[in-house]
């Protein structure tokens, strides 16, 4: 039995912390759609509103989706910019 | 594997990657073209003209109904920075690195943007109304409310990059993908490349490039717009 090497735990343990990050994205998918419901519901009731009402769904679509950007942002760093292997 | 854009060439030091370069190309070709659509113009619009009038009134209207009738003045940089923006972000269409796909180029833009918020929000409510809107309501609120502003060109500008570079990956991820079930079937000429990407294509780089370039404009015209109007409310 061959005892696994350090880097390759902390790249493991990267690779491992870089998917457990994006599970914030799941509070994503429920805001956008909880935002597109609203927005049906919008244009629903007053159809002649579709193009302000699809203007402002998308901004805070865009808005809702800060969050999730940096949970990507930090998942790419640990995946290839990699911070800790330089510490070893 | 290396993400980052490649280093072309570099002047005493200075490294010149792809993003500077194709941001070059792209702001040549949107000089060309209003070059070209406005040498000899007619009244009765027609050809390169006709076009570029539609999109030039697109922009006015988009400016006047955001940030209202009186601040039609901001329509120019609003335009170049969209114009700027569509075909930076698409630059996937044509195999290469897009010019948001890097966070230097991003963060420029979002200081631009921050730049442009606080010089006009100091221009319209004075140096003395400008720091009683951030003590607000209470004046020890000053460095949360400080931090807030400084929050904003960082979220920006990570949105921005952020969903360009995913896009980045996931194409590189789709175009290895098959090239590797092509050479396992012992295959030399990639003939699955024809045609599958295309719907991502479709998606990242004429959706996606488009809808990314509509949200950075929108926000910086709302957030321009709220920063001079914000002492009509108290």
């Amino acid at each position: 039995m061959s005892l696994v090497t350090p880097e390759a735990f902390v790249l493991g343990m990267s690779a491992l912390g870089a998917a457990i990050v994006m599970i914030g994205i799941l509070g994503i998918g429920i805001g956008q759609g909880f935002a597109a419901g609203k927005a049906v519901e919008g244009v629903a009731r007053q159809p002649e509103a579709q193009g302000d009402i699809l203007k402002v769904m998308l901004v805070g679509q865009a808005v809702a989706e800060t969050t999730g950007i940096f949970a990507f942002i930090v998942s790419i760093v640990l995946l290839f910019a990699n911070p800790f292997i330089n510490m070893l | 594997m290396n993400l980052g854009p490649r280093i072309i060439f570099s002047i005493g030091g200075v490294n010149v990657t792809e993003t500077v370069c194709y941001a070059w190309i792209v702001s040549l070709i949107l000089i060309a073209f209003a070059l070209i659509s406005t040498r000899n113009m007619k009244r009765i619009p027609k050809g390169s003209q006709a076009f570029a009038e539609l999109i030039v009134e697109f922009i006015y209207n988009l400016v006047g109904n955001t940030m209202g009738k009186q601040n039609t003045n901001f329509a120019p940089y609003i335009g170049t920075l969209f114009l700027f923006l569509v075909f930076g972000n698409s630059l996937g269409l044509f195999e290469q690195r897009p010019v948001t796909a890097d966070l230097n180029a991003t963060f420029a833009l979002a200081g631009i943007t921050f730049v442009l918020i606080h010089y006009n929000a100091i221009r319209t409510k004075t140096l003395k109304g400008y720091i009683k809107h951030l003590s607000d309501p209470y004046p020890f609120m000053l460095p949360i409310n400080l931090v807030g502003e400084l929050a904003f060109p960082l979220s920006l500008s990570f949105r921005l990059f952020g969903n360009i570079t995913g896009g980045v990956i996931i194409m590189m991820l789709l175009f290895n993908g098959l090239e590797g079930i092509t050479e396992n079937m012992e295959i030399t000429i990639p003939f699955l490349l024809i045609g599958i990407p295309l719907p991502a294509n479709f998606f990242f780089d004429i959706f996606e490039a488009g809808l990314q370039a509509f949200i950075f404009t929108m926000l910086t015209m709302v957030f321009i717009a709220n920063g001079m109007s914000a002492q009509d409310h108290h």
